[in-house]
């Protein structure tokens, strides 16, 4: 399938999701959706650096907290739609990538995801101690009542989120199927054999920290106007990080589809679960399937469905 | 004949081992050069050094009369130098023929020259293949291939690059004699068409039909260089590596 059509497609499924979701009626169902879809963008976007690449980013949440940061700022400087903010919370989070690719292109493995930890702490630390943006005691956003056409903001907030999901899993897998994808690939393999054929490695892991994290950055752009009181704790949280690692995972890295089915499918159980019972019982569902899949499936949901199919061609 | 290679003063430790010790080396364009050695002697750690894959803290690289310094693998590689590993690195995840893929889509396309399209790289792959006896493997995963396959593989991969200059670390170990022949030719057929190449082998049959010139390393120094069956007679060569 073209990009295009893909795009388009990706659209359609989401005009159905969102004429689903309104036929019920229910404003929670916008709620707990705009989470989920939250974490299909965060899981396309870790995987992307990854997934394809192979380099491990525990810092997810601090992307999605400067993206969140970003609208908080932009909020009492000058203020703008949300679809914009969304664009200047992937520039800022986007250009924070790039650091931070810079910082560690020569680390490796357990270092990097190392890095990636104190990347997550200095930057908490920065926004607990700026006040102009609420420091340690939060900033208040104000959303409006309602907004024309749809009526109720979080039917908005939700359509933007959707929007997002359609573009960065577009993205994905645009990604996965050309050159770039396939010098991710070969770098995830084999960084050594992949310069002694060509592939500029520092070049094109730049380019994957860059895009990775723009799009956690714009998950977390609207995330302000979701909760109304942003404090650093609710967004510099390891939740996300964690999520974000997990859903792929068990989803599987490979492909763009798996970072989807895994979002989706944890996402939607941790919105069933945290109604049902309690938080704790959260992570406990996310720690319980991570182990179940790296024993049972390593390759996630897509990989097992690849190795069953392939088998009964045989 | 004009130099290709030319290294001068060629100095490596690993922590306070020396393991390339003032290595000089010319290579000329066309010629067919034999490298041989005790394990350990350096030969692998001497091609790191070239290709960029390792640093070396003496001495200068020249390819094409410009100096290397500072360029990174996958540039010198770009420039047409190209090198098989001893061991094996192949792209695990992906397929055979998109092994070879890689250095078509990032080597061979980032020079000036016509771009190879995707039908053409499909085409290319399958040549190349075909050239190492390995084109019934082309959708299979390195890990369904044997050891061997692998070796194949790999010089498959760097003679993709397009190269003007061809190393290849012991890429006929564990092979059998009719296999040998066939790499052995292989690589004739690269030089009649102008490429330069470098082979390092413990094989001593291969590595006097092929050279017309032979060098021989022993603890990270240059012991001798010249006509092969010169070299096997000196004293030297005769003590410290056949002794
Ligand atoms: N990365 C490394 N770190 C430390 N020591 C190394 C490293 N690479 C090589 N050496 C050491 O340097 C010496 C030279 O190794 P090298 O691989 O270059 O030898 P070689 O001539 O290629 O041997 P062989 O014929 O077995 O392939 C050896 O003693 C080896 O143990
Ligand atoms: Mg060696």
């Amino acid at each position: 399938m073209k990009t295009w059509t893909f795009f388009l497609a990706g659209l359609a499924v989401g005009a159905l999701t969102f004429g689903a979701a309104r036929l019920t009626g229910n404003d929670y169902v916008f709620f707990a959706g705009y989470v989920v879809l939250q974490s299909v963008v965060l899981a396309t976007a870790w995987n992307i650096l990854g997934g394809y690449t192979g380099y491990v980013n525990f810092g997810s949440s601090a992307f999605f907290a400067v993206g969140a940061y970003t609208t908080v700022f932009f909020y009492k400087t000058f203020p703008m739609p949300v679809p914009l903010l969304v664009l200047c919370g992937g520039v800022v989070s986007g250009i924070i990538g790039l650091g931070m690719g810079y910082l560690t292109l020569r680390l490796r493995g357990a270092f990097f995801a190392i890095a990636t930890i104190a990347l997550l702490v200095v930057l908490q630390t920065l926004i607990v101690n700026w006040t102009y943006v609420g420091g340690s005691r939060g900033a208040y956003i104000i959303r409006p009542q309602s907004v024309p056409l749809l009526g109720s903001y979080i039917q908005y907030l939700f359509l933007i989120m959707l929007t997002l999901a359609v573009v960065a899993v577009t993205c994905a897998r645009l990604i996965e199927r050309s050159q770039l994808g396939f010098g991710f690939a070969a770098i995830r393999d084999d960084e050594m054999a992949a310069e002694a054929s060509g592939v500029p490695t520092l070049k094109l892991k730049l380019i994957a920290t860059t895009i990775s994290g723009a799009f956690m950055g714009m998950a977390g752009a609207p995330f302000p106007y979701y909760i109304s009181y942003l404090q650093p704790s609710s967004a510099f949280v390891l939740d996300y990080s964690v999520n974000a690692i997990a859903m792929s995972m068990i989803g599987g890295t490979s492909t763009w589809l798996g970072p989807v089915i895994g979002a989706l499918l944890l996402g939607t159980l941790q919105q069933v679960a945290s109604v049902t019972a309690s938080p704790a019982v959260n992570l406990l569902i996310v720690g319980l399937l991570l182990i179940f899949f790296v024993i049972v499936a390593p390759n996630g949901i897509v990989g097992l469905a690849q190795s069953l199919r392939a088998r009964m061609r045989r | 004949m004009s130099e290709l290679l030319a290294v001068e003063n060629l100095g490596k430790k690993f922590g306070g081992f020396v393991a390339l010790d003032g290595i000089n080396l010319s290579v000329r364009k066309g010629e067919r050069l034999g490298l041989i050695g005790p394990n350990g002697s350096g030969k692998s750690t001497f091609v790191n050094c070239i290709c960029g894959t390792l640093r070396n803290e003496t001495g200068s690289v020249r390819f094409e009369g410009a100096l290397l310094d500072g360029k990174i693998a996958h540039q010198r590689t770009r420039i047409g130098l190209a090198r098989s590993f001893q061991l094996p690195r192949p792209f695990m995840t992906m397929s055979v023929a998109d092994n070879l893929r890689i250095p078509l889509l990032y080597t061979v396309n980032a020079r000036s020259g016509p771009r190879i399209t995707s039908g053409d790289a499909a085409a290319r792959t399958h040549e190349l293949l075909a050239l190492v006896g390995l084109e019934a493997k082309a959708l299979h995963r390195p890990s369904d291939l044997t050891q061997i396959e692998m070796r194949k593989l790999e010089l498959a991969r760097a003679i993709a690059t397009e190269p003007k200059l061809l190393i290849a670390d012991e890429a006929m170990a564990g092979l059998s004699q009719s296999e040998i022949d066939d790499i052995l030719k292989l690589l004739m057929q690269l030089n009649e068409r102008g490429i330069t190449v470098i082979l390092i082998e413990h094989i001593m049959s291969a590595v006097m039909s092929f050279s017309q010139r032979l060098v021989v390393f022993v603890s990270g120094r240059k012991i001798a260089d010249g006509v092969p069956t010169d070299v096997m007679r000196d004293p030297d060569v005769v003590r410290a590596y056949l002794g």
